[in-house]
């Protein structure tokens, strides 16, 4: 279990990572979302002890990163796949993850193809692999210790399909067999297939965080009406927060039957009424609509 | 009731060992070997120190052949080849961004500098060992092909001097590493500390007479010469462990706060 309490982090006047909380919980994947820019790095960094928090405090079962006797027997790490030295195989780099967390030596020849590398390419140098190939040694050391957390910061970037299938069936099997994982990535659908939980920062803060299953319900509402001015002030009325779409539709931060019976108490005919639900993409886009870089999109 | 219960879980993070620190220095130790450009490096401390000792065969008037002049032949380049591997034992966890993995398995960074303090250390003596063993063969071989006897006039306790002013060169670029962290920049910062300092060191010390007296005081490499040379006297060490004080220790201590407070990126 990862426990993140109040972690914020502050370059002079610039706030990177606003005081975030969450716990990614065992037997659980969570994924880790936000813009380009957000912040997720930077959490990921000061959760593993290599940037120090300006305040909060990060701990893996309870403990800080930096008072685990040998963390990568209980945590696997891989924040960039490419921060290796080009000259090493990449058979090297395992046996040296290995000696360090003094983990036995047959799992250098065995985790090669745990993660879908062949013999020779794990005696290849590092420096003539695809970021994909460089993505997989990277779960590879990341696995080796057998930890029971893995922290993997957008893991899936690289792999061809085939590659993010097989990282999702190894998360998935990782986390149910009570493991913690949490991943950031960009690529949103892959987070819809396998998250359990979310977690989504934009300009450092938290935006929204749980259950996906329950942050895709919470949706809200789309509406339209023929007289939309009408609905809008109905709705306003009612004390419901509500905005405009893209689509000049009327979205309202309540179940779709609230906002029906609202319009029957105002006598107005809807023409549309619906769950915003529109999967994870838009939750995003809608919760981090003031932090993405490309403004609202027209 | 309360009864004091020992928590299983907790009672298994106690025994879950420390990585211990000869572990932490063998990776480190390997490090320095395991790629092409540190393997040449390691191999050059051998091509050098049989280049300068057939260099000398070859160039040294035959009075001039002595273990001392063969010893001083090879001693050189070791003082440039081994701060360059001190400096990339230390900057490539930067330069080359492995500090990710070396600092997430160790997250203490001060265990894992001194790790690679040791493992430079040993490979350091090492290296002077078999450059001086060379220097031997050379001795032999030279006086040999020119016909003159042999002259040992270097003592244990020379040689041992001699050991250490390599070593201090070596921490020299040890620290220079840690202070910035960056190999093109630490291997600069050694060329100023090793070549430029001196040579102004000498034009002051040549044009200023008040400068003259304290250079051996204030100059290092001053200092350090001392050393190769033979005879240390109890002032020469003196002045030794002023100049090593100021110019490698307190840097040096500052360069760890610097590593300990950084980011690792």
């Amino acid at each position: 279990m990862i426990t993140v309490e109040s972690l914020s982090k502050k370059y002079g006047r610039r706030i990177v990572v606003d005081d975030v909380s969450f716990t990614a919980r065992a037997g659980c994947v969570t994924g880790f979302l936000g813009p380009n820019g957000a912040g997720k790095s930077t959490s990921m960094r000061m959760m593993v002890g290599l940037t120090r928090p300006t305040s909060g405090a990060a701990t893996i079962h309870g403990r800080r990163f930096a008072d685990l006797p040998n963390p990568g027997r209980e945590i696997g790490v891989m924040l960039d796949a490419s921060a290796q030295h080009a000259g090493r195989t990449g058979r090297e780099i395992l046996a040296l993850a290995q000696q360090m967390t003094g983990i036995e030596s047959r799992r250098v020849p065995a985790l090669p193809g745990v993660v879908g590398l062949t013999e020779t390419e794990s005696n290849r140098r590092i420096g003539s692999y695809s970021l994909g190939m460089r993505q997989r040694l990277g779960i590879a050391v990341a696995l080796i210790g057998r930890p029971s957390v893995l922290i993997l910061d957008e893991p899936a970037n690289g792999l061809d399909p085939a590659g993010i299938r097989w990282m999702r069936d190894l998360l998935r099997d990782f986390a149910d067999d009570g493991g913690t994982v949490l991943l950031s990535s960009h690529l949103l659908h892959e987070i819809e297939v396998i998250a359990d939980d979310i977690v989504m920062i934009g300009n450092g803060r938290i935006v929204a965080r749980g259950a996906m299953t329950e942050l895709l319900r919470g949706g809200g509402t789309i509406a339209r009406a023929r007289d939309m001015t009408a609905l809008e002030r109905a709705l306003r009325a009612a004390g419901l927060a509500t905005s405009y779409d893209d689509q000049g539709s009327l979205w309202a931060e309540v179940e779709p039957a609230a906002v029906g019976l609202v319009a029957r108490e105002y006598g107005l005919a809807l023409t549309e009424l619906r769950a915003a639900g529109g999967g994870l993409e838009d939750l995003f886009l809608q919760v981090t609509a003031d932090t993405q870089r490309e403004g609202k999109a027209a | 009731m309360t009864a004091i219960t020992l928590d299983p879980a907790q009672e298994q993070w106690a025994a879950a060992d420390e990585v211990p620190l000869s572990r932490v220095t063998r990776v480190e130790l390997r490090k320095m070997f395991d790629t092409r450009s540190g393997f040449w490096l390691m191999a050059s401390i051998v091509i050098a120190a049989v280049l300068s000792t057939v260099g000398t065969i070859l160039v040294a008037p035959d009075s001039a052949l002595t273990y001392y002049t063969f010893a001083k032949a090879v001693g050189f380049p070791m003082t440039v080849i081994l701060p360059i591997i001190a400096v990339l034992s230390i900057t490539g966890e930067w330069s080359q961004r492995s500090g990710l993995t070396t600092f997430t398995l160790v997250p203490r960074r001060n265990r894992v500098i001194l790790a690679k303090v040791i493992a430079s250390v040993a490979v350091g003596v090492a290296a002077m060992l078999v450059a001086l063993a060379i220097g031997v063969l050379g001795n032999v071989v030279g006086t040999a092909i020119a016909g003159t006897g042999l002259v040992w006039d270097v003592s244990v306790v020379h040689a041992a001097d001699i050991v250490l002013g390599s070593l201090l060169c070596l921490l020299t670029g040890t620290m220079l590493g840690l202070l910035f962290r960056s190999s093109p920049v630490a291997l600069v910062a050694y060329l100023v500390y090793a070549l430029l300092l001196p040579t102004v060191s000498d034009l002051l010390s040549a044009s200023q007479d008040s400068y003259r007296e304290l250079r051996p005081w204030v100059d290092l490499h001053y200092a350090q010469s001392a050393l190769f040379e033979g005879s240390v006297t109890g002032e020469q060490w003196a002045q030794l462990a002023v100049t090593a004080t100021v110019w490698l220790v307190l840097p040096a201590l500052v360069a760890v706060r610097l590593v300990m407070r950084s980011e690792v990126k």
